[in-house]
């Protein structure tokens, strides 16, 4: 008799979940996989290339329903879970009646945040998450209406460079003085924001959104300072929470995210709960990185082993507008912490490591990213770096023999 | 190539040597430049700083129109105002108020012009020049023992001797060429060495016997070499008794000097054995050339080490014949035109000094009766005059006094007290313009002069034009002329070629000379301008009707004092100016480098020269380096009661405890702290004036570095207050040698503002104090400075090849902030030869590898295959290396 496995949520973890687990497990399991989306799980990180008509949809698709038949799994699209019962272990689905669970996984992800201010509830206010809002996006930019980003963070960002590269004039509001506040420090951020300008962002930094306004529709964004930017479709990307109505609903552990343990097991047992709607020892990720991590050990342990996941160390490795950002360990130097930094603003490269005694704790590079692996890893061993201390922002020892260019000398 | 027709035969514009040149126009504002195996100075050879010539023929630096009050002006403008100006002064403070102070590498015609002028028109005495600084003291022991200054012999004695004895010359630096000459006479016929010379120099390091001899006491080795002459029966008595006067006053005072071997080797600080074996060498060698430069001729008792040279040199007999006799090398190419014209202010013109049948005799063929009567300020006196107010007008002419004057720092603010200064140069900016020159005349330079130059060996050698004269350069004897002519003397300045001035020059120095001044070229005074054009180097004398020059003077005992006879001189007893004392315990000696010459105005243009000592520095011995707590390749404060330079410690036993050493070369333009002339003492020597430039009483301290850096340039940049620096040539700009005892924020924010391109790739790590930027222009590096602890920076030969690339691609940017190496090929280490730019490096892996000796170093890395002037170092390189097993 084979478990039923089910498995809410059909996103990048999702999907990297039930295909771990069909392959590691799959004469043990009848998997059903339960999406709230029309369409089977697809790449969300290249929307915004999907925007700025880089790649086409056939680019971002993973599996398509044939794959799901072979691996035995049984996907439903466009059904919102509606309630969980613990007791009985069987979940409520949207137009399928109950669906029984001998496990349970929730890969619910996050959902975008909107702003508490009047008239985000308007027509032409969206949010980035999900291939329709990237069809929104692409008429009005492809219409030349001008469009108003607000959040300067990522996902902001990708937003606006999607829009411009798409076509439309986009004007990108953010909160704080710089963009990606959290990833970056001043000197990444400035190259960061001098690379949108050249791609024709309009950028409004230290900006505080009041309201956004309109006669039946979106119109225009009015800033706290009295600032009005006219603005057709306005995307709010201030953010992300994680799912977890359904699980508190049910009555599971929340803290933020989803709280789960070293095993992934939810406070309510045969419930377990991966990807960005969890919170690990007090963490909540916002990266599918760590989410493909918790649904490999995840499948390993409904497989038999005795994996266990203990954290992923927070690194951004991305495309920023098409500038090539990392961003690991502990960029917000610790008291008593060495600053390195290296740039050339104008070639838009940035390099910034923070060496805490004899350790790297954290780096950013901006612009030029192989030596990314090289940085992550001396921040992930704790390795001591004191001997190529001097040398150590020009990449590995060897690197800077090997990597620098050859420069033909006059004789 | 360009086919040898092209070239042009000329003269080399540095040292007294004199040698050939061949350059042919590159069509592009440059030249090639090779020896000239027809040159009978140097037969083809070069040396390092003569073979770069072609680098420095850029106009860059250089000063191309005339300059008043700051303000550009047109040459009549500016003539008209040096004239105006000049009548103003003597209307207001007479004509002795006017001076000009010249220089050895002015061409004969101009040096005639400018002293007929002052001393002729304007009616000042007050006329001097750089040679004041170089040879006056051989100028004035031969006018006392010879009656007049004449060189009695040739080069080709060096390689006829049997013995070659060196006297405070450097020649394998500062006389390549010949000492050159030297070395294939040594493996021609074995001639041996003697160096006398209070360092162990390159020169020395190579000679047979070196006698380190103590600052100024010379003579006590001469005066040895006297007694122990006339005690062994070693003296020619018949040529003494013929030809010369006052010997026995002579050797009795040489016997006080040197009453005892004891006595000469602890006045000397030679050994006895030393001591002997230098006598026994001399006695015992009929063919012995003693050849004698600055370590004689800058002294307080420069004159007396010449004549007690020279004593020696009569009292045998062993003058003017083939492989014998005293023979001083001069410092600069022209040194001896000068002292032909008149140049200095004890002369007159033409060898004639301020007798009354003179002064009538030059009055009268210069038909001016303004012509002076007396003796005028030598250069020291000069600018002391300067300063007090007496010269109130000053035309200085191709030469840098600011820089090279003794106490330098207190010339270079008497300059500012003039009403007039007049400077002729070819740069735009050096020590002397910057102090203040009203008037600036932009002058010819080498490979644009046109006309003659004497070298060491009273050789006449034409300096050709190469290349046409640049934006509205002239020529100083046009310059001169053109301001004689609107003080109203236009007929005795009339010429229109240096030709004509040549000839009259030539006429003066025949005109009613029957053999009483050896300097007689009436024989060229008849030269049409084709003749001139063509003329072929010649010896003088060259008296009328003959053409073919004078090889050596005074053999058959005939010399030009009234009696013609020599003179011995009695010297006084040696002793150096001023003693050291508590407060100033060492003794600093100055001196030159081997690539470099003079204040660098031209050899700094040269990145192949640059290379060997890039940095001002100051030698010191080790024991003086523990006793004054300096650090080898740190820095020290080098002070005197006169100024202070800040200099980077070399700690060598090269130089005697209790002595050290810095070269002169360095100047406001090039270093922020290591001009070494405001260092030195300004006590001159009774009979020619000539200050003792290599005995300064000095102390040492340490300077800590709390930084160091480099820095690239495309040009000038105006480094922040605080910074030691030192500027060289690369391809492609200048290099900067970094250091400062400041905090790295304290300079991030000039230091950012160095360049103002907007595009910069930058470094920074605080915690570390480094800083490192790089400006661009384009994918062109405009300029980058790098800054760290001291003792981490990287070396500005490893970074000075990326201002050789015209395109750095964007993703090189910032891998220039790591220092390192651009092109992956080892660096090779400083610079050692020149000619091939072979680093020091690379010559020890050869050694390494079994090179035994400089000639398979040569076959290996051609390194010392051409000029031989880094032979020594191969030698000391080789000494130092373990090599593998044959």
């Amino acid at each position: 008799m084979r478990e039923r496995l089910v498995v809410v949520g059909n996103g990048m973890v999702g999907l990297r979940f039930v295909e771990e687990v069909t392959r590691r497990a799959g004469d043990r399991f009848d998997v059903t996989v339960i999406g709230a989306e029309p369409t089977p799980a697809y790449n969300r990180v290249l929307l915004s290339s999907l925007l700025a008509g880089d790649v086409t949809e056939q680019d971002c698709r993973f599996r398509d329903r044939r794959w799901y038949l072979a691996n035995r799994a049984r996907l439903i699209t466009g059904a919102r879970v509606t309630a969980i019962d613990a007791v009985e272990r069987e979940l409520l689905v949207e137009a399928h009646g109950v669906v029984p669970y001998d496990r349970l996984v929730l890969a619910t992800g996050s959902e975008p945040i909107r702003l508490p201010v009047p008239g985000m509830d308007l027509p032409g206010v969206i949010t980035f998450r999900d291939l329709s809002d990237v069809a929104v996006m692409r008429e009005a930019a492809v219409a030349k209406t001008p469009a108003v980003v607000i959040g300067g963070g990522l996902l902001g960002l990708e937003a606006a460079y999607g829009l411009a590269r798409a076509g439309g004039p986009v004007t990108l509001v953010h909160l704080a003085d710089r963009v990606m506040e959290r990833q970056l420090d001043d000197g990444a951020a400035r190259i960061v924001e001098a690379t949108l300008r050249t791609k024709g962002i309009d950028i409004v930094l230290e900006a505080q959104t009041a309201a956004v306004e309109g006669n039946g529709r979106a119109e225009a964004v009015r800033l706290a300072d009295g600032r009005v930017l006219p603005a057709a479709l306005v995307v709010v990307a201030v953010g992300v929470r994680p799912s977890t109505g359904l699980a508190a609903t049910a009555g599971l552990t929340v803290s933020r995210g989803i709280a789960v343990d070293d095993a992934l097991a939810t406070s309510v047992p045969r419930i377990h709960a991966i990807g960005e709607c969890v919170s690990h020892r007090g963490t909540v990720y916002g990266l599918v990185e760590p989410g493909y991590a918790q649904a490999a050990v995840l499948a390993r342990r409904l497989a038999g082993e005795d994996a266990r996941y203990d954290g992923t160390l927070l690194s951004t490795r991305l495309k920023v507008s098409g500038v090539p950002v990392f961003s690991a360990g502990d960029v917000t130097p610790p008291a008593g912490a060495d600053v390195i930094t290296l740039s050339d603003s104008w070639a838009g490269r940035y390099a910034r490591l923070v060496v805490s005694g004899q350790t790297l704790v954290g780096a950013i590079l901006v612009g030029e990213t192989r030596h990314a692996g090289f940085y992550l890893d001396l921040i992930a061993s704790g390795a001591d770096v004191s001997a190529m201390r001097d040398d150590l922002v020009f990449g590995p020892p060897a690197a800077v023999a090997t990597d620098t260019p050859a420069v033909a000398v006059a004789a | 190539m360009t086919s040898p027709s092209d070239a042009v035969r000329t003269t080399c514009p540095y040292c007294g040597v004199g040698c050939g040149i061949l350059a042919t126009p590159n069509g592009q504002g440059g030249a090639a430049v090779a020896g000239d195996p027809a040159h009978p100075s140097n037969f083809g050879r070069l040396c390092s700083k003569g073979a770069a010539l072609g680098e420095t023929l850029g106009l860059e630096t250089r000063l191309l129109h005339p300059v008043v009050d700051g303000a550009r002006a047109s040459w009549d403008a500016a003539l008209d105002a040096v004239a105006t100006r000049l009548k103003t002064v003597i209307r207001t403070h007479g004509r002795e108020s006017v001076g000009f102070y010249l220089s050895g590498q002015l061409l004969t015609e101009d040096y005639y012009v400018a002293n007929k002028l002052a001393k002729g028109f304007i009616g000042t005495p007050n006329v001097d020049t750089n040679s004041r600084l170089c040879m006056a003291s051989s100028v004035a022991g031969h006018r006392r023992t010879f009656g007049g200054d004449v060189v009695p012999g040739n080069y080709e004695d060096l390689e006829l001797a049997d013995l070659a004895v060196l006297v405070g010359s450097n020649a394998a630096w500062c006389h390549p060429v010949l000492w050159q000459r030297i070395a294939a006479a040594r493996r021609a016929r074995g001639t041996r060495v003697i160096v006398i010379d209070p360092r162990r120099t390159a020169t020395a390091g190579e000679a047979d016997l070196h006698l380190a001899v103590a600052p100024g006491m010379d003579t006590v080795l001469f005066a040895w070499l006297l007694v122990q002459l006339a005690d062994t029966d070693a003296l020619d008595r018949a040529f003494i008794a013929a030809h010369t006067t006052g010997f026995d006053e002579t050797l009795a005072r040489a016997r006080e000097i040197a009453p005892s071997l004891a006595a000469a080797a602890a006045r000397s600080g030679v050994s006895e054995a030393e001591l002997q074996a230098f006598v026994t060498a001399w006695r015992g060698t009929d063919k012995v050339v003693t050849v004698y430069s600055q370590g004689v001729n800058q002294s307080a008792q420069g004159t007396d080490k010449v004549t007690s040279i020279v004593a020696c040199h009569l009292a045998t007999g062993r003058i003017g014949r083939p492989g014998m006799g005293p023979l001083s090398f001069t410092g600069q190419p022209n040194a001896m035109g000068g002292r032909e014209v008149g140049g200095l202010a004890n002369m007159l013109a033409a060898h004639m000094g301020f007798s009354a049948a003179e002064i009538d005799r030059v009055r009268r063929f210069w038909n001016e009766p303004a012509t002076v009567t007396g003796e005028g300020l030598k250069a020291v006196d000069l600018f002391d005059a300067v300063a007090d107010g007496r010269i109130r007008a000053l035309w200085v002419m191709g030469t840098n006094p600011a820089v090279s004057l003794p106490r330098a720092d207190a010339v270079r603010d008497a300059l500012k007290r003039l009403d007039l200064l007049v400077v002729s140069e070819n740069v735009a900016s050096n020590d002397t313009l910057v102090a203040g020159a009203h008037i600036r005349l932009p002058a010819a330079a080498w490979g644009e002069k046109d006309g003659t130059v004497t070298n060491s060996e009273r050789r006449i050698s034409r300096q050709r034009s190469v290349l046409p004269l640049p934006g509205e350069v002239r020529p100083d004897w046009w310059a001169l002329s053109r301001v004689a002519v609107r003080l109203g003397h236009a007929d005795a300045f009339a010429w229109t070629s240096p030709a004509a001035v040549f000839r009259e020059h030539a006429a003066l120095s025949g005109f009613e000379n029957r053999g009483e001044r050896a300097f007689d070229i009436s024989g060229l005074a008849a030269l049409d301008d084709a003749g001139y054009d063509a003329l072929a180097p010649v010896q003088w004398p060259v008296p009328r009707g003959t053409i073919g020059g004078t090889a050596r003077l005074f053999g058959n005992g005939d010399f030009v004092t009234p009696d013609r006879r020599a003179r011995f001189v009695p010297a006084a007893m040696p002793a150096l100016a001023r003693g050291t004392s508590p407060e100033f315990p060492l003794r600093l000696v100055t001196g030159r480098v081997r690539d470099q010459w003079h204040t660098m105005t031209r050899t700094g243009l040269s990145p192949r020269l640059g290379a060997h000592r890039p940095e001002p520095f100051v030698e010191v011995h080790p024991d003086d380096a523990l006793r004054f707590g300096l650090v080898n390749g740190g820095f020290a404060r080098v002070e005197t009661a006169y100024g202070d330079a800040v200099l980077r410690v070399v700690e060598t036993d090269v130089v005697r405890a209790g002595e050290i050493f810095a070269p002169i070369h360095w100047t406001a333009e090039t270093s922020s702290h290591g001009r070494v002339g405001p260092l030195v003492q300004g006590d001159t020597d009774p009979y020619s004036g000539q200050p003792e430039a290599k005995a300064t009483p000095a102390r040492l301290s340490p300077v800590a570095m709390r930084l160091a850096g480099v820095a690239l340039s495309r040009g000038p940049v105006a480094l922040p207050d605080g910074v030691w620096w030192a500027r060289i040539a690369v391809a492609g700009g200048w290099a900067w040698t970094l250091a400062t005892d400041r905090p790295l924020d304290a300079l991030v924010p000039a230091v950012e503002a160095l360049f103002p391109e907007r595009e910069q790739a930058e470094l920074r790590d605080p915690a570390r104090e480094v800083f490192r930027s790089a400006a661009f222009a384009g994918e062109r590096l405009a300029g980058a400075v790098f800054l760290g602890p001291a003792g981490k920076a990287p070396r500005w030969e490893t970074l000075a090849p990326l201002l050789a690339v015209e395109t750095l691609p964007a993703s090189a940017r910032l891998s220039v902030l790591s220092g390192r190496a651009q092109d992956g090929a080892a660096d090779c280490g400083p610079l050692v030869c020149a000619c091939f730019s072979v680093g020091r490096d690379a010559i020890q892996t050869a050694i390494a590898a079994g090179a035994a000796d400089a000639a398979a170093i040569g076959a290996v890395l051609k390194a010392g295959t051409n000029c031989g002037s880094c032979v020594p170092e191969l030698q000391r390189l080789l000494a130092e290396v373990p090599r593998v097993a044959a």
